[in-house]
């Protein structure tokens, strides 16, 4: 079902752009301007049905509109991604090459770490493997610093995580690149970097923290959804966005 | 109406000579090796290629735009010709036209040529702007604003100033050219090289100074983008004044916008 594009849509398109990711709530302030500005009707359980509007335009330019759970607050989001043939495409105007291979070298510890975590000192020491131009110390903390303001990368006390946004668009990618080593939320079956794992060994299942926190959110004794031992590590809270005072 | 009569001598807004100029780019080295193919070469070339390969193409053509919009940076005919269009350059008017639709249609933004000798184009925003969204756009993001003085001031003082006037009145808001800035570095860099580039600016050499003298005027992707009725209120609000009381700068405000928009539309 492809519906017309009105000047709403393509407004919102736009802001998109400028953004690149923006949360849930964001996504239906922006929603409720857009059609305001053009007088068109808004309602909020209609924000998907918007935006697979703009996604049927946006198909045949290999760009769409893509949502997705932040791996830290469990939160939606929405992220306008590039899906041309290489997903790293979209970050080769912005970095030179052998800054894009520092950031795979990144992603390879990210993905083959237990929390989805690489440790600055970590990355660092990867640079003496790299075969392109090799990056200095202080070239790859710059980089890394400007992989963290371009959304790329997370860092938090010097430990560094893919972003939303990158999870989002590179998921693709990431799932054809790292078949062996990824897996899955055993709870909402997307991509799980930060997370828990069940400790009997045969299962080993993942799970977000964010799933974990609502899956066993009120259960005294949680066991693995999947081979039902016994779940040995803390429940998070459940984290509720600050503006969602409605639902 | 100075003002006006310099804009319409300009390259960007004679589009419909765009035809005839290619035939004397001949001499210019970065576009000798593409000559814009004739409306039969066109339909020739178009009959040995798939809609789908044309769609694929286009697409490609959009994304290279996209990326290049984002750093604000024009997209030369030659350069798109070379790296994306490629082995397709036989129907590269019907690309572009394609691409052009779509920008239209699915972006809501406008591919502008802003320079028919080196066939230069930017994307102009087509939608019109909104009190709510976009001059906050603008004052929030700093590079912006500081954008947003200078055009003022240009706007003010008839189209034309020189520099010693820009630098001194950043001077007097705490953005001195000679110091480095904690948000925008080298602004010296940032005005004169970045906004240049971006087509923000034109940043011209006086002739016969001693020494050495330059000027700023808006320029072409300023005049397409900025609207000078919202720099006039922008004023008025801040001298409390109405913005009737600059009769020449209100006059040029109010029949530039009604002329550009009738100009641009012709614009592929």
């Amino acid at each position: 079902m492809s519906r017309q594009m009105g000047d709403s849509h393509r407004r919102f398109l736009q802001a998109m752009m400028g953004r690149g990711i923006t949360d849930e709530q964001g996504a239906l302030r922006l929603y409720q301007h857009c059609c305001e500005t053009h007088k068109t009707q808004c309602a909020p359980d209609k924000l998907d049905d918007f935006i697979d509007t703009i996604n049927s335009k946006l198909q045949p330019m290999f760009m769409q509109i893509r949502k997705g759970m932040s791996e830290d607050n469990g939160q939606q989001y929405y992220a306008l991604v590039n899906m041309a043939e290489t997903e790293i495409t979209r970050m080769t105007s912005d970095y030179a090459d052998n800054e894009l291979e520092l950031f795979r070298k990144t992603m390879d510890l990210i993905v083959s770490s237990e929390n989805g975590k690489a440790s600055s000192t970590e990355i660092l020491n990867s640079t003496d493997s790299m075969t392109s131009k090799k990056l200095k110390k202080s070239e790859t903390e710059h980089l890394l610093n400007r992989l963290v303001n371009d959304k790329w990368l997370c860092e938090k006390h010097g430990e560094y995580t893919l972003s939303t946004r990158c999870i989002i668009e590179m998921e693709p990618y990431i799932r054809a690149m790292y078949q062996d080593q990824v897996k899955v939320c055993h709870i909402c079956h997307n991509i799980a970097f930060q997370c828990q794992i069940c400790e009997n060994p045969t299962c080993g299942i993942k799970i977000h923290n964010p799933c974990v926190a609502r899956y066993f959110k009120g259960r005294t004794e949680p066991h693995c959804p999947a081979c039902d031992d016994f779940w040995p590590h803390e429940i998070p809270e459940v984290r509720r966005p600050h503006t969602k005072s409605r639902r | 109406m100075t003002q006006r009569k310099r804009l319409s001598n300009s390259p960007s807004l004679s589009q419909n000579k765009r035809q005839s100029g290619s035939f004397m780019t001949q001499g210019d080295s970065e576009d000798a090796t593409f000559t814009q193919p004739s409306t039969s070469q066109v339909q020739r070339g178009l009959e040995k290629v798939t809609s789908a390969q044309v769609d694929q193409k286009t697409a490609e053509v959009v994304q290279y735009f996209l990326v290049k919009d984002q750093k604000k940076i024009p997209v030369r005919r030659a350069e798109l010709v070379k790296n994306v269009v490629k082995e397709y350059r036989n129907i590269y008017p019907e690309i572009l036209k394609r691409a052009a639709r779509i920008f239209d249609q699915v972006f809501g933004l406008k591919l502008v040529e802003i320079d028919n000798r080196n066939h230069m184009y930017i994307l102009v925003n087509n939608l019109e702007t909104t009190d709510s969204a976009s001059p906050n756009e603008w004052l929030t993001n700093p590079k912006m604003g500081l954008l947003f003085v200078i055009l003022s001031v240009i706007f003010m003082k008839g189209g034309v100033v020189r520099e010693n006037l820009i630098w001194n009145t950043l001077k007097k808001l705490r953005v001195d050219q000679g110091e480095k800035h904690e948000e925008f570095g080298d602004v010296r860099r940032v005005v004169t090289d970045e906004f240049v580039r971006q087509r923000y600016l034109e940043y011209l050499r006086i002739p016969h100074t001693e020494p050495l003298e330059h000027e700023f005027r808006w320029g072409q992707r300023a005049d397409k983008e900025v609207s000078k009725a919202k720099i006039l209120e922008f004023m008025g609000q801040l001298h409390e004044q109405e913005p009737q009381s600059w009769t020449q700068q209100y006059r040029d405000a109010y029949s530039l916008s009604q002329g550009a928009q009738a100009t641009t539309s012709s614009l592929r």
